[in-house]
């Protein structure tokens, strides 16, 4: 199975759908997150097969394959959000910044600070909006009441809930829609000022309306964040995303730019899948 | 929204609808059915004929004086001030020993103990401790705190036998309420960098805590009406003091009862009867306050 970086940066903006409105020659940039033979295992089960691959600062990538794929795994282990799970192992090496996260001095509570996660399922704590949001700063022992005011209004107006929300910081979380929970996660995630940004499928349980506001967020949030999205959805692949990673059964059989991907894959699997033949 | 244009509509859809013929249902499960509520009737009427004695006994002996006074050898005028005080001590050192212990082994369980065959033996033994006669623990108790630590025929030792016996079940209630808080929560708290600690101390124990609490209290109301590890470390059955310290000897409420039924004037049984009355009380109103938490709390975790 070709588990080849097929990774290639295009200097041409015709060629992206959204690396065109910043048009910088994207080759002089160091990536942001290094992937180099990435092999990752539940128990004896294997999950992932010799990953590479390198995602650039400021540009939305997009995971997609069947479910089971490892799409989600590799995502987790951005975070290391798989180290709760017992039995798990890796090897490969994966380097955010230039440093080792897998390093044995490597503090995850540090490392899960530069990279916020949003699940699919949104998560509120059962607790006020207010104390969603100022959670994250205040594991970071910030106290000051002022200032996390001051993020919390912040990160609800990144997270474009702020107007729906602003009279009504100190009611339950869980008293908002679906969409709004999650738009509220996210706004969590952006409290602690991360610089990656992981979501796990953050529109699959939601309605085309919170769905469509979740994409324009990912669009507007962008610019700030290196941003990582599992989807299942190809359209919203197309939709946010610069570059695209297709996993099937554990390996990255392609990775490219968007709109490369979607209009001339190079791998026969990735044309099926896209096209719906198989998945 | 306005009733009263609402519902006609609703009404004249139901007019139409013919009603539902119940179903018919086998002979076999009919004689299931009256079996059933057979089996429910007769230990409800066991509790009603239980109740129904104590209290026609005890009733009468009810009264300000009758809880504010020293056990005497005169029937009329003994009363349960010793072992009402007593039992009171006795269940606050029990909830301060119990509670941080019982909790505490229950996160470690639950949240940091590695999922292997030593934690598995471990949950067996919890399983058959939680089952173990309370006698035992009373000779268990009498060992150690009364004999090697030199405790004493205290209210300490009583306290740390009832500790002993509801222990178990404290660990057992408190890893349930602990594993109902969904996994989605852990992971938000861990995945915005929180320690394993803060995530458990922020988010965890605050959904749990109803649900511990519930437990907690169903198994200190065991621990209130329990006799036999208390008759075993020696608790005093006349006492006409009140407990001064914690290496004070004590009564409590059960052993006063157990103590008056066992003299042969009647006067005392009706003693024995209203002090079983005001254990009762003091039961069912732990209990309630139980399930009121229960009820409280239910609505707010999903």
């Amino acid at each position: 199975m070709s588990a080849e970086p097929a990774f290639q940066i295009k200097t041409d903006m015709n060629t992206s759908f959204r690396a065109a409105d910043n048009a910088e020659p994207t080759a002089a940039v160091e990536p942001k997150i290094k992937v180099e033979n990435l092999n990752f295992f539940y128990g004896n089960h294997q999950a992932l097969y010799n990953i590479s691959l390198n995602l650039l600062p400021q540009r939305v990538t997009a995971l997609i394959g069947p479910s089971g794929c490892g799409k989600s795994t590799f995502l987790r282990t951005l975070n290391r959000m798989n180290d709760i799970i017992p039995g798990v192992r890796l090897n490969g090496e994966i380097r955010i910044d230039g440093n080792d996260i897998y390093a044995p001095n490597t503090d995850v509570v540090t490392l899960r600070k530069e990279v916020g996660m949003v699940f699919q399922k949104s998560n509120p704590f059962p607790k006020t909006i207010f104390e969603n949001i100022a959670f994250g700063p205040r594991v970071y022992g910030l106290k000051d009441r002022t200032k996390l005011e001051e993020i919390v209004e912040k990160s609800l107006v990144r997270a474009d809930l702020w107007k729906e929300v602003k009279d009504r910081l100190h009611t339950s979380a869980l008293d908002l829609s679906g969409g709004q929970q999650q738009r509220l996660c996210i706004a969590r995630a952006l409290a602690v000022d991360p610089e990656i940004l992981l979501m796990d499928e953050p529109a699959s349980a939601l309605d085309p309306r919170s769905t469509a506001k979740i994409e324009d967020l990912i669009g507007e949030l962008r610019s700030h964040y290196t941003i990582v999205i599992v989807t299942h959805n190809m359209q919203q692949a197309a939709r946010v995303s610069d570059y695209t990673a297709f996993f099937y059964e554990g390996s990255l059989v392609e990775f490219g730019d968007t709109r490369e991907i979607f209009t001339k894959p190079r791998e026969r699997q990735t044309e099926d899948y896209i096209t719906g033949r198989f998945g | 929204m306005q009733p009263a244009q609402a519902a006609p509509m609703y009404a004249d859809s139901s007019s139409e609808a013919a009603p539902i013929e119940r179903a018919k249902w086998p002979i076999s499960d009919l004689i299931f059915q009256v079996c059933a509520l057979l089996a429910i009737l007769l230990a409800l009427s066991v509790i009603i004929a239980l109740l129904f004695d104590i209290f026609s006994d005890g009733f009468h002996r009810l009264s300000w004086d009758f809880l504010t006074s020293f056990p005497s050898r005169f029937a009329a005028k003994a009363g349960i001030y010793s072992a009402l005080v007593g039992s009171f001590c006795l269940m606050l050192l029990t909830i301060v020993f119990s509670l941080p212990l019982g909790v505490g082994a229950a996160i470690y369980l639950e949240e940091y103990a590695p999922k292997n065959r030593w934690t598995a033996l471990l949950e067996l033994n919890l399983a058959n401790l939680a089952g173990v006669p309370s006698i035992i623990y009373g000779i268990l108790a009498l060992q150690i705190f009364v004999r090697w630590l030199d405790f004493d025929r205290s209210l300490l030792s009583g306290a740390l036998a009832l500790t002993l016996l509801i222990l178990p079940v404290i660990i057992i209630a408190s890893r349930e309420a602990i594993r109902t808080v969904p996994r989605t929560l852990r992971e938000a708290s861990l995945a915005l960098g929180a320690t394993q600690w803060q995530t458990i101390w922020t988010q965890v124990l605050p959904v749990a805590l109803p649900g511990i609490m519930t437990g907690c209290i169903l198994a200190f109301s065991r621990a209130i009406g329990e006799t036999a590890p208390l008759i075993t470390i020696g608790a005093l059955t006349y006492v006409a003091f009140l407990p001064d310290g914690l290496f004070s000897s004590f009564t409590a409420l059960p052993i006063q009862a157990y103590n008056w039924v066992s003299r042969p004037q009647e006067a005392f049984h009706a003693n024995a009867a209203a002090a079983m009355v005001v254990l009762l009380i003091i039961l069912l109103s732990m209990n309630a306050f139980a399930i009121l938490l229960r009820v409280k709390y239910q609505k707010r975790t999903r």
